[in-house]
């Protein structure tokens, strides 16, 4: 496995996909599904799953997956963000089974995974509250055990991905032992969830309220600050992946008109104004592309500085992701500021994801705890509390 | 950077090699021989300049690999191939257009450090606009004589060689009458006059030629010719100035007839006295601080009592992820060269990325500093490093064509955009409109110009 260089496999896995996607989700398909409550096509979705495996494309072969690693999600990822494909991918595929994976609860994989990776469950992970933090600590939704078994939750969560639509909701709550996962079926007494207005009007969000909801807990108790750190590690550099793949979509749409569009008789692409706006467009994508799949390697590697690294990555992909996009509005002109261009829907998804799972500063704050250690730490520490939780972290860059 | 790290990531013959090499070293290295010999024995083994031909002193590795080979002398302690442009620009431009002859006249001396060779192109009338030199080079019996004035000329006070530009047909337009020498510097027709940088330091020139002799033989490429022959010395300088952040490199060993006193040390006092000077002391252009990172800006900050400001902290964390991503940026290509695939358009980022990297740093460098910031020499952070590198800073954005052309570069090369109208383009080069700086004529012209 060769950092950079994808396989055979996977570039195949990339062409079929792209093909998939131009079929499946064209833009007047993503108008469509935008502006419908639930926000995806189930008939995309069991084709999605029964075509192209792709429900189970990191979920073991044993559960009926496709067995792929990090390396393969983001290449998916990558493909989704071009395309802007609406559907609860990301929920279900990489946050949920993400963290059913990360949970190491063999049980739980074996009941949970199968049916996510036949199209047939829905799924997400609830972590973030009022707070809108993506993490275990602190949280203020209680678990409680029940004495018959089992446990009740009660609290509320926020900016749940596709939580109103999920069969399934992984929730982080605050155990007797700690901060532990719980898993929530749609129908469960004592939920309650609301669509949110969102921003991004390609990927559906939710408030979803607990008061006492019968849950069964997902590995151990007190073991939910490392699933979820874990989980939401490679769900960033999979959304860095769908950054990229959408500023790419922007350039290429920016130099496409900057080649046709015609004023004072030149094309516009023969100003520099223009032309080296979409030079700085292409440094920005390509290098958002290099942090994005050097950060899927070390993923797929486990790298020590995964989560370093991961961070990095998230940070730089979400500030390229939104210059490009904006820019390509400018590129545009008029047209470019309309409900009916393309434009928007990108620089929608940009705004949204930039801070999604964390914005740039909290992520390069993490980094900077690699590199100077917490305050009044020294680097390294990444165990200590506060801190973003990887062992044997290399500690400053030679 | 962090070259352990990205070792393991590397194609695996990049593993091969450096082994081939770490092992070439340990043999031949020797602490108590003379730079000079240390020299020769590293030009005959190829490793001084791997990604050339093996015909001719490489061993054939593409660049990614070669990079890796100078890593290993690196970290072994060893010298370096001699600095400076006879590597970098002249060697693989001989190579690609260079007679047999001219080859093995030039290749191995440059390599030895027995020859250094400036960069004759810039004038006070073409700069990115380069096509429209005015410098002339008249046919005379076995000779050209040649009359004009180089400017910005980086070294060509310890230059043997100058990789010369001058119009040999003022009659064609202007691309089409240019014919590229080898012009021996040590002659009465070539005056240097060193001009003063913005850093205070001397390290660029004027250059005045009359009545300057080249033989006929030293005429690199054909007559006329001389334009494909500076597009690779260009693409060279793009690639090379690029590739300069990041990855370790060895100390480069003194070039130059002039220097060759220096050559004359034991290898080991060569090293010692590198170690001591504080790094980045060698040139005034040089980068070198900017090329180790956010590493002393990391140390200096802690050092400073500065690494609790989450300000700080935010800059310093997004230093090192830009310049991190350069090098990713960088192993992407080499990946892809290495997997057989064409460049990609990672390839031409990394002129662009060296210098905003060397903005940033100073910018990141001010903030950890505060009123440090205002002092310089040994009154200043790192031993006045943070100084001379802010000072620094503008060069990269300007030499080896500026951030403005590379935009060009990238938007007509890289992304297909249509190129800007240059009206000067088919006319005759003397009936070109003179710019201000008078000598020659400085045409509006942009297209082709050092891109
Ligand atoms: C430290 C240093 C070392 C150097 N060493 C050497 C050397 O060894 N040998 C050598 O030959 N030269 C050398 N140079 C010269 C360097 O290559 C030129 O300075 C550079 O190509 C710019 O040319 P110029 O200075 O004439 O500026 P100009 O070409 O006059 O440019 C002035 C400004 O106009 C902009 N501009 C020009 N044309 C365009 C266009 N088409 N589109 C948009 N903007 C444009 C430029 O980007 C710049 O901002 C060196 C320069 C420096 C700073």
């Amino acid at each position: 496995m060769t950092t950079f260089v994808f396989t055979a496999e996977q570039q195949e896995l990339r062409q079929t996909l792209r093909k998939f996607l131009a079929d499946h989700s064209p833009p007047a398909q993503v108008r469509r599904l935008m502006e419908t409550e639930e926000g995806y096509d189930p008939a995309v979705w069991s084709l999605m799953a029964d075509q192209l495996g792709l429900l189970g494309l990191t979920v073991p072969e044993e559960h009926g997956g496709l067995g792929c690693g990090p390396v393969e999600q983001v290449v998916v990822c990558e493909e989704m963000g071009r395309a802007l494909l609406c559907a609860p991918y990301f929920a279900t595929a990489v946050l949920a089974t993400g963290a059913l994976l990360a949970s190491g609860d063999g049980r739980a994989q074996a009941e949970l995974l199968p049916p996510i990776a036949a199209g047939s469950m829905i799924a997400t992970l609830a972590v973030a509250e009022q707070d809108g933090a993506w993490s275990a600590r602190g949280l203020r939704t209680r678990a409680i055990a029940s004495p018959g078994g089992g446990h009740r939750l009660s609290g509320a969560k926020s900016y749940v991905i596709d939580g109103a639509i999920a069969d399934l909701i992984l929730v982080a709550a605050q155990a007797d032992g700690g901060p532990s996962l719980f898993a929530v079926r749609a129908g469960a007494p004592g939920l309650t969830r609301r669509p949110l207005r969102t921003l991004d009007l390609t990927r559906k969000q939710a408030a979803v309220e607990f008061d006492e909801v019968p849950a069964a807990l997902i590995g151990t108790e007190g073991a939910g600050e490392e699933i979820v750190s874990r989980t939401v590690r490679l769900a960033a550099v999979a959304l860095a992946a769908e950054q990229v793949g959408g500023a790419q979509r922007c350039l290429d749409m920016s130099v496409e008109y900057a080649r046709l569009r015609v004023q004072f008789g030149r094309p516009i692409g023969s100003f520099q104004a223009i032309k080296h706006t979409c030079a700085d467009m292409l440094v920005d994508v390509e290098s958002a592309r290099s942090a994005a799949y050097y950060a899927a390697w070390a993923a797929a590697q486990d790298a020590p500085d995964l989560p370093l690294v991961a961070s990095m990555a998230k940070a730089f992909c979400s500030e390229a992701y939104f210059r490009v996009a904006a820019e390509n509005i400018q590129v545009h002109g008029g047209i470019g500021f309309t409900w009916e261009h393309d434009a928007h829907l990108y620089y929608r998804r940009a705004k949204s994801t930039e801070v999604m799972l964390g914005a740039p500063a909290e992520h390069r704050e993490v980094a900077a705890g690699y590199l100077l250690g917490r305050a009044g730490q020294p680097p390294g520490r990444p165990g200590a509390p506060g801190g973003p939780g990887a062992p044997g972290m290399p500690a400053r860059p030679s | 950077m962090r070259s352990e790290d990205d070792a393991g990531r590397v194609p695996a013959e990049a593993g091969e090699v450096r082994r081939e090499a770490r092992a070439w070293i340990k043999e031949h290295l020797d602490p108590a021989m003379r730079l000079a010999d240390w020299l020769e024995v590293l030009a005959d083994s190829g490793w001084a300049a791997p990604s050339w031909p093996r015909r001719w002193h490489g061993k054939g590795l593409p660049p990614a690999l070669a990079a890796a080979a100078q890593e290993e002398l690196a970290a072994a302690g060893a010298p370096g191939p001699p600095a400076g442009l006879g590597i970098m620009l002249a060697g693989p431009t001989i190579i690609d257009h260079g007679t047999e002859e001219q080859k093995r006249r030039f290749l191995r001396p440059l390599l030895t450090g027995e020859h250094a060779w400036c960069q004759l192109f810039s004038e006070p009338g073409a700069g990115s606009d380069l096509a429209s030199l005015a410098t002339r080079a008249r046919r005379d019996g076995e000779e050209f004589i040649v009359d004009g004035q180089k400017v910005w000329t980086s070294l060509a006070q310890v230059a043997d060689y100058g990789m010369l530009l001058a119009r040999t047909d003022p009659s064609a337009p202007k691309h089409h009458g240019i014919s590229y020498f080898a012009l021996g510097m040590g002659q009465p027709g070539v005056e240097v006059r060193p001009l003063r940088q913005m850093t205070g330091d001397s390290l660029f020139n004027e250059v005045f030629l009359s009545g300057a002799r080249v033989a006929a033989g030293d005429l690199i490429g054909e007559l006329n010719g001389g334009w494909a022959v500076a597009r690779t010395t260009l693409a060279h300088e793009r690639t090379s100035l690029g590739a300069r952040v990041g990855g370790r490199r060895p100390f480069p060993s003194p070039a130059g007839s002039r220097l060759a006193g220096q050559r004359e040390v034991t290898v080991a006092e060569f090293m010692a006295r590198c170690r001591q000077r504080s790094p980045g002391r060698t040139s005034n252009a040089d980068t070198s601080m900017v090329a180790a990172g956010a590493g002393p800006l990391i140390r200096l900050a802690a050092d400073l009592g500065r690494d609790a400001d989450p300000l700080v902290r935010q800059e310093l964390a997004r230093l090192h992820t830009i310049c991190q991503i350069n090098a990713w940026n960088g192993l992407r290509g080499r990946a892809a060269a290495e997997a057989g695939g064409p460049p990609g358009p990672e390839a031409s980022l990394g002129k662009l990325m060296a210098s905003q990297i060397a903005r940033l740093w100073r910018e990141t460098a001010t903030l950890v500093c505060g009123p440090a910031a205002m002092l310089a020499g040994p009154d200043g952070p790192l031993d006045g490093q943070v100084a001379l590198q802010a000072l620094a800073a503008p060069g990269p954005a300007i030499y080896g064509g500026s951030d403005q052309i590379q935009r060009n570069v990238i938007g007509e090369r890289v992304l297909g955009l249509p190129k800007e109208p240059d009206p000067s383009v088919g006319l005759p080069w003397r009936q070109l409109r003179a710019g201000p700086a008078g000598r020659g004529p400085a045409g509006g012209g942009r297209e082709g110009g050092r891109s």
